[in-house]
């Protein structure tokens, strides 16, 4: 058994970007992810954190094999998956499964919650033990629903309930290693730490490994044992998140931490932050050199001109920066 | 003195098929020059409806609005929600702004950025087109466009997120309102871009002394800009007072549980959130008594068992901070000490 449930090897995924019209030829292409290695232990919870279009849903989705991987290797429970095809991919599917961000549109609004939930054994010819409905009943109250809801349709419920309907779900299969992407960003404050006190649960109670996808880094914070930061699909730091929070050691890093508003009057008044000029760079044309070169205050020749190496600056903790604070 | 807008007893309510929906039920609360006054609570809890009341925004055949809300203007006191349609009109755009969360359903996507800016400006101002251009070539320029001449040629679509916010924030500003009523207007944005915009939001408030209402859900957002909170819940505000006054000595259950569901960057060790058990109410059929009382830990500790029959009053228990509840804030302290 490998010490990893996770592991991406110099993952990337290209997108073709298409010029207008009916004849349309690829004109460039979107580096969505561009080359991020990154492991997952058991039982381990990954926070993946950054702004919308650096990749962090990219990732998710490629380790899913949602997308093809256009190069790199993903590597799962010991097996390499990079280049299994759908069929292959089936057994594998039940060991890894997704939460999506949006409880809405996740959930097919004709099914009831029965046949949502159910379908995973459906799919994968699984008689569970009890028979299906008694595992969904199982499913629903472990989640914290009502298990005599099995019947009703998705729109009878609270965004909260659905996420957990979506959750359950994903645990139908006892996976190994769920994939979160966005899971609370969609639900109200008082509702998003039902989810998070739950997800915690879950995970001690089946030793599940989370790679958790998110912008809201102080949710992040709250539930990653790690997190890894990315910016225009790459990964700019990676770090326990302890370090990561307490001592940011790329720019990015620190820059993204200080623009967080803090909910604590005083510490938001008293805090020097630094506020970046501008947008992300399109990752289409990604800038020369390092890519956060175009916002960073401490930008210097060579970072226009060289890509930083991923550098280790202590054993858990590395940075891509030329200029790494310390 | 009497602040810029005094927004009394404001009721909002939707008469549907399956009952009439209590949006905002006896709704007060006041903005002065200057000052930023954010209304907190989480969706459906009224915070948006009352202030497209105030902008004359509800359709008014489907919409029951009682209540008043009064802007103090230099030349005397408007009453808002009694006003004609014609008269909320005028006062739109020039008195009061309004900015929206999501500037790309709030732009329009066939028109030019400038031209957009520029037709808010010629409601108000006599000039040519290229007087109007300029204008908003100069107000792209204030809230940070970078190469605002020909940038204001640009459509949509050609903006980023943040950029499209400020283009919303140079629309609602160009003729110089006293009040700005910005809904969620970062929600939709990177925190990168966030804190762009909210430093722009407190620069500009200073060089026009604006009255802004900030309507959030998001409580770091509100500890860094406002000088008043709002707490609303189930269409009613529960709490009302300065910053420190509402997080450093909360008065009311709701407003408790908010401060400890919020996962706190700073914090050392990860400890276990507190959430607030249960749904918010839906406001068709709101719990006789309090409206948060089915889901307060303290309610059982009212010996009379008013929680669930008499709606607490706000009432002030000193210095302006107010609180609906019917326990009294220091028996609520003890109680949460006792717990800790």
């Amino acid at each position: 058994m490998t010490e990893n449930i996770l592991e991406l090897n110099n993952l990337t995924k290209f997108f073709p970007a298409k010029a207008g019209g009916i004849f349309s030829r690829a004109k460039g292409e979107v580096r969505a992810v561009d080359g991020v290695n990154l492991t997952v232990g058991r039982g381990e919870t990954v926070g993946l954190v950054g702004e919308s279009g650096c990749g962090k849903t990219t990732v998710g989705r490629t380790v899913m094999k949602l997308y093809e991987p256009t190069s790199g290797q993903i590597v799962f429970d010991g097996q390499d998956i990079t280049n299994l095809d759908r069929k292959e991919m089936k057994p594998i599917r039940s060991k890894m499964q997704m939460i999506f961000q949006d409880p809405f549109s996740s959930l097919n609004p004709r099914h009831t919650v029965g046949t949502i939930i159910s379908s995973s054994f459906t799919i994968h010819d699984i008689e569970p033990e009890g028979g299906v409905e008694h595992a969904v009943r199982e499913l629903l109250t472990l989640v914290g629903l009502n298990p005599e809801h099995i019947n009703r349709f998705p729109h009878e419920f609270s965004g909260g309930q659905r996420q957990r309907i979506g959750i359950a779900r994903s645990l139908a299969l006892k996976p190994k290693l769920i994939v979160a992407d966005e899971p609370v960003s969609a639900l109200d404050v008082s509702i998003q730490a039902q989810v998070v006190n739950l997800l915690d649960d879950l995970q001690k109670e089946f030793g599940l490994s989370y790679l958790f996808v998110a912008h809201d880094l102080s949710i992040v914070q709250h539930i990653s044992d790690r997190v890894v930061v990315m910016y225009l699909g790459k990964v700019m730091e990676m770090a326990p998140t302890r370090e990561l929070f307490a001592n940011p050691r790329h720019p990015y890093t620190k820059a993204l931490l200080s623009a967080v508003p803090v909910a604590d009057p005083k510490i938001g008044r008293s805090r020097e932050r630094i506020i970046l000029q501008g947008d992300l760079p399109s990752p289409v044309n990604p800038p020369s050199g390092c890519v956060f070169n175009t916002r960073c205050w401490k930008a210097q020749d060579i970072c226009r001109s060289v890509v930083p190496e991923t550098i280790q600056i202590s054993p858990l903790q590395t940075v891509a920066c030329h200029f790494p604070e310390v | 003195m009497s602040k810029f807008l005094e927004v009394t007893n404001l009721n909002v309510s939707f008469p549907t098929e399956d009952g009439e929906v209590r949006a905002s039920n006896e709704v007060s609360y006041s903005v002065g020059l200057g000052e930023t006054l954010a209304i907190v609570g989480e969706s459906g809890s009224g915070k948006s409806v009352s202030n497209l009341a105030v902008m004359g925004l509800h359709n008014p055949v489907r919409t029951k609005i009682t209540g008043s809300a009064v802007l103090n203007l230099a030349d005397g006191p408007v009453d808002v929600i009694s006003a004609s349609a014609d008269t909320v009109r005028r006062l739109r755009g020039k008195s009061m702004s309004m900015i929206f969360q999501d500037p790309m359903s709030a732009l329009h996507p066939f028109f030019t950025i400038g031209d957009q800016i520029a037709e808010a400006w010629h409601l108000y101002n006599k000039g040519s087109k290229k007087d109007g251009i300029k204008k908003a070539t100069e107000m792209l320029d204030l809230v940070g466009i970078p190469d605002a001449a020909s940038r204001a040629h640009d459509y949509p679509h050609q903006f980023s997120g943040g950029m499209r916010q400020r283009a919303m924030i140079a629309m609602a500003l160009v003729n110089n309102p006293s009040l700005l009523i910005a809904d969620e207007p970062t929600t939709a944005l990177d925190v990168t871009v966030q804190s762009q915009i909210l430093q722009l939001l407190k620069d500009l408030q200073k060089e026009f002394n604006m009255a802004i209402i900030l309507i959030t859900h998001d409580l770091g957002v509100v500890a860094e800009v406002a000088d008043r909170i709002c707490v609303m819940y189930g269409g009613r505000i529960v709490e009302d007072g300065t910053v420190d006054d509402i997080f450093y000595r909360p008065e009311h259950p709701y407003t408790l549980g908010l401060l400890n569901s919020v996962p706190r960057i700073t914090a050392g060790e990860s400890h276990r959130l507190r959430a607030i058990p249960g749904q918010p109410p839906s406001l068709i059929s709101l719990p006789s008594g309090c409206a948060f009382q089915p889901r307060c830990e303290y309610s059982t500790k009212v010996s009379s068992g008013a929680c669930a029959s008499t709606v607490p009053s706000l009432s002030d228990k000193g210095s302006g901070h107010l609180s609906r509840c019917h326990l009294d804030a220091a028996d609520l302290n003890n109680l949460v000490k006792d717990k800790a």
